[in-house]
């Protein structure tokens, strides 16, 4: 391995190559790695890998990483990190990275490379499946390459079989229903400490596979006891590892506290690597297997029924100096000199990806741990995870010593939660007694490493101190994701203008031409406003709305929904879904109709056009066309099979430029010479075919505004010329060109609702005082429920409009509003309504608002009040209709 | 993400789906001779098992027919899908 250089803390290091900084770190003697987060107690590393829950840093160099165990960031030259104190935050500098999302459906899916996971994979891939391994490590072997061994290399050799993909440095992340799971590949941390232009950072695997074999292994866990935390203290098999594998020779001597013959196996690799071994501390009165036996021969005193009591600090250093020993009730305990304490609580298999699709890992008393229950129809277990630890060990359930109150405050259960003994304690006689309450209680277990090496010694704690096993208070629910990930590592590519999918009007290209801020509608970009130059939002829709009011605006109205209906049943299919009648409408004529669900509700509306006598154009809310589109096909479907109409969206097909305004007639008739504009020859509410500045056409006499106006409809692709053809043409009329702002506006002050915006789901038609939309002729989708009690009662919340008594006040959209005379009250008082619509009119030369009260029709002329942020505005109630109010201007 | 068999296209990713409703729940024919609390049922009560239950989907981008297929509320196991009219298969519990 190369020799690198690297900075941490601001102070430079030198590494090899590929190991992990938790190695280089503890290699260059520190141990003292950072404080903790919440009661500033120094911490060291203690772990080998992701269970890591003190060693966390920040990474600045290359992409940045906001909180990451050193444990698993690969030293390469020039990397730049720092530790943190329990929490990270994110960098405000842009990643410019590359990240990639791969799909792959396979027929099993292995997670973990260790030996069992290599056993599973070359078992499957000999008849023939496709297999994928993903393993979080750099090279395959699990425990194998901790311990600094080979893999025997008729299982290696799965790895190069056709059918079979390795992913190392992959973490499966998350495992979901019916075989679907994500996981994390790192491709470039580990070769360069700078933004990588050719390959991507990380690639997000998503599989979807028959079977999937968690192989997972097991961390190893922690006893508990004062000043368990003390840098210097560690796990055993990560300290053994650090020491025999890596070559860290900052630690002269040792003890090793154990449960199980893990710590004798770990004992002897700290011997062997020249680490003075001053004792094997096991909690067992006796044991025995050949660790046992390695340990004896060495010469390394055994010290049976005893375990760490307490640990004391190096003065200056701060590090272990000596751990104190004693029976388990914590009497007769006596010092043992030691610069590394090695514990070995137990093996915990690394459950967690089954528990996010809801199995329960069951207690293994002989294990002492928890593991996974037989395989299901697509997940199984090898391994560790599924409880095969592979030797003759028998394990102590054992978490801890006996420990006196004020030990108790320093023996820590999770070291990331900085959560102690003593809060365990303090939760059971609060009353929990489940782990699910005790974690809320006691934050164990919540922060970012999820309780890896915590969660399993909680459950045996509250299970002690009950008189319970530990299976009997309650089962680990753990969350994906497994590890920490970057965000852009879930969001791939699509980041920035690709993040959703972006819906644009043919015109679009003009619109931001003319500088049009952009509204989002649904996916669609609306221009919002048109502005002169520098003007603001305010200003521009003033004008906007005067220039419709007295001359001609022009507004892309491209965006609406529109459903192609066909057949001979297609009349009789909209009287049953509009609220009106549609198949007395005359071809060539258009409509407006409300649309309810079957609970009477309005849920969408707009204009449908007859073109033939079986032929309709339906539109729809610009945000519900697809839905609309569901619903008819749901009810084509389901209940009405029988009827020969087919449903076909061509919103993208037709560009609508609509021209609006008392000299939108004269405009017509110069874009369209042929056409007669008189109202007699085309009246409201008609459509006429004719070339608009020469494209064929239909122009249809629609109005939003209350104005004269006319909609031109152009395939879609001439929608940008006819566009071009109004603004050049209507230079003489004063054409201005406005957007959705101004369109609200408009609408409102005729009392025009927009569904959505006046309506959440809870309006009749009656509601918004439109009965006249309501046939009483006929069947539809709702009617039935409009004799329902609670719907056909009197008071309901119906629409009216607000008019501050202050005419400069524009009521903010959503306030509510309360009687008058509670205005004076204190707070709180019932509301009887809320304000849906509100704006400042150009027309009315004041503010005005629409909105619901209860019982509002009859309320008209009363006084409300509208309380809104510490003042209250006084409001008139009146009809939802302030412009124009005997439609004299639609017809020009 | 879920994987739905469209009894059209085959198993397709869920965000190809919109769900509809509880499958099987007819439209009262009789509507103006029920009892507002006939009605009400139909409009408002819907079955929420813990378990398999019938549902009715629609593969809006895909072949946007709807149809009825068997799911397991628990663990989103999918069982059989069915055409609209096609009798409903047995409740794989």
């Amino acid at each position: 391995m190369s020799k690198v250089t690297f900075k941490f803390d601001g102070k430079k290091y030198k590494g090899k190559a590929g190991e992990s900084l938790a190695t280089a770190l503890l290699r260059n003697e520190v141990l003292h790695f950072t404080d903790s987060a919440y009661r500033d107690r120094p911490r060291g590393v203690i772990g080998l890998g992701h269970e890591e829950p003190n060693a966390l840093v920040y990474v600045d160099s290359g992409a940045g990483e906001p909180m990451i165990p050193a444990t698993v960031v690969p030293v390469v030259e020039g990397l730049v990190a720092r530790s943190l104190s329990g929490a990270g935050y994110l960098p405000d500098t842009r990643d410019h990275s590359r990240y990639d999302k791969k799909y792959k459906h396979v027929d099993v899916v292995v997670v973990g490379a260790g030996i069992a996971g290599l056993k599973a994979a070359l078992e499957n891939a000999k008849v023939g499946k496709d297999v994928v391994i993903c393993d979080e490590q750099d090279r395959p072997g699990g425990h194998l390459v901790h311990l600094g061994q080979e893999v025997p290399a008729e299982l290696l050799a799965v790895l190069n079989l056709p059918n079979v993909t390795y992913l190392p440095r992959t973490i499966v992340n998350g495992l979901y229903d019916q075989g679907y799971s994500v996981a994390i590949e790192r491709r470039t941390d580990h070769e360069t400490s700078k933004v990588s232009k050719q390959k991507a950072r990380i690639r997000t695997w998503h599989f979807r596979a028959q079977q999937t074999i968690l192989a997972t292994g097991a961390y190893q866990r922690h006893l508990v006891f004062a000043n368990n935390d003390l840098p210097g203290i560690m796990l055993s098999h990560s300290a053994a590892t650090y020491v025999a594998r890596d070559g860290v020779d900052v630690f002269k001597s040792a003890v090793v506290i154990t449960v199980d013959n893990q710590g004798y196996r770990d004992a002897i690799r700290l011997h062997n690597a020249g680490v003075q071994v001053n004792a094997v501390v096991d909690c067992r009165q006796s044991a025995s297997g050949p660790a046992v036996d390695a340990v004896r021969a060495a010469g390394i005193e055994i010290l049976f029924g005893k375990t760490a009591i307490d640990a004391c600090a190096k003065k200056k250093k701060g590090t272990v100096k000596c751990v104190n020993v004693g029976n388990l009730d914590g009497t007769e305990s006596a010092c043992i000199d030691a610069d590394l304490v090695a514990v070995s609580g137990g093996w915990t298999p690394t459950v967690h990806l089954a528990t996010y699709i809801g199995v329960k890992p069951k207690w293994a008393p002989e294990l002492a741990a928890f593991v996974l229950p037989a395989a299901t129809k697509w997940l199984s277990s090898v391994g560790m995870v599924a409880g095969d630890f592979g030797g003759d060990d028998s394990p102590a359930i054992f978490f801890g010593p006996a420990q006196t109150e004020e030990q108790a405050l320093s023996a820590y259960v999770d070291f990331q939660r900085d959560a102690t003994l003593r809060d365990v304690r303090r939760a059971i006689k609060a009353g929990m007694q489940s782990i699910e309450h005790v974690k809320r209680y006691t934050a164990i277990g919540t922060a970012h490493d999820q309780g890896k090496t915590s969660g399993t010694i909680t459950m045996g704690l509250i299970g002690a101190a009950l008189g319970k096993a530990p299976d009997e208070i309650g089962s680990l629910t753990f969350r994906s994701p497994f590890v920490g990930i970057p965000f852009a590592a879930l969001a791939g590519r699509e980041r920035g203008q690709v993040a959703d999918p972006v819906r644009r009007t043919p015109i679009h290209a003009l619109h931001e031409g003319a500088k049009a801020p952009m509204e989002d509608v649904g996916q669609w970009k609306r221009p919002w406003y048109f502005p002169n130059g520098k003007e603001k939002l305010h200003d521009a829709v003033l004008r906007e709305c005067a220039a419709v009011r007295e001359g001609v605006g022009v507004m892309d109205a491209s965006t609406l929904g529109k459903i192609d209906i066909q057949g001979p049943d297609a009349a009789e299919f909209l009287d049953r879904i509009y609220t009106n009648m549609f198949s007395s409408l005359k071809v060539g004529a258009s409509r407006y109709g409300f649309m309810c669900g079957v609970d009477g509700m309005v849920f969408d509306d707009g204009v449908t056009t007859r073109l033939g006598e079986n032929h309709f154009l339906m539109t729809t809310t610009t945000g519900g066309a697809a839905k609309v589109l569901d619903w008819l096909e749901e009810w084509l479907y389901t209940e009405w099979p029988d009827l020969k109409v087919y449903c076909t969206s061509v919103t993208e097909h037709i560009s609508t430029v609509a021209i609006v305004g008392p000299k939108s007639r004269n405009l017509i008739a110069k874009l369209s010479p042929t056409l007669d504009v008189s109202n007699e020859a085309f009246g409201f509410m008609e459509n006429k075919y004719a070339d608009v500045a020469g494209i064929p056409a239909r122009i249809a006499r629609i109005s939003f505004s209350g104005e004269l106006a006319y909609e031109i409809n152009v395939e879609a692709w001439y929608g940008a010329h006819i566009w071009e053809s109004v603004m050049r043409e209507g230079k003489e009329f004063g054409i201005t060109p406005y957007g959705t702002e101004t369109m609200h506006v408009l609408r409102a002050e005729k009392g025009y609702v927009i569904l959505g915006q006046d309506t959440d789901g809870t309006q009749t038609p009656m509601d918004l005082g439109m009965d006249w939309i309501v046939s009483k002729k006929k069947d539809f989708i709702g009617k039935r429920s409009f004799t329902r009690s609670d719907t056909a009662r009197a008071g309901r919340h119906q629409l009216v409009g607000f008019m501050p008594v202050d005419g400069q006040v524009v009521i903010p959209e959503g306030a509510y509003v309360i009687n008058a005379a509670d205005a004076a009250k204190p707070a709180p008082v019932a509301h009887t309504g809320y304000v849906t619509s509100s704006y400042m009119s150009a027309a009315l030369g004041r503010s005005f608002a629409m909105g619901m009260l209860a019982n509002g029709a009859a309320r008209h002329g009363e006084q409300v009040a509208i309380p809104f942020g510490g003042k209250v505005i006084m409001a008139q109630v009146t009809e939802p209709l302030f412009f124009d109010k005997e439609n004299t201007r639609r017809d020009g | 993400m879920l994987n739905i068999p469209c009894p059209w296209c085959g198993p397709r990713d869920e965000t190809e789906f919109h769900y509809g409703q509880e499958a099987g729940v007819a439209y009262p024919e009789n509507r103006d001779e029920i009892s507002d609390e006939l009605w009400a049922k139909f409009v408002f009560y819907r079955a929420n098992p813990k378990g398999w239950h019938a549902e009715r989907w629609v593969h809006s981008a895909g072949c946007r027919r709807w149809f009825n297929v068997w799911r397991n509320t628990i663990n989103h196991e999918f069982g059989e899908s069915y055409k609209p009219f096609e009798p409903q298969p047995k409740s794989p519990a």
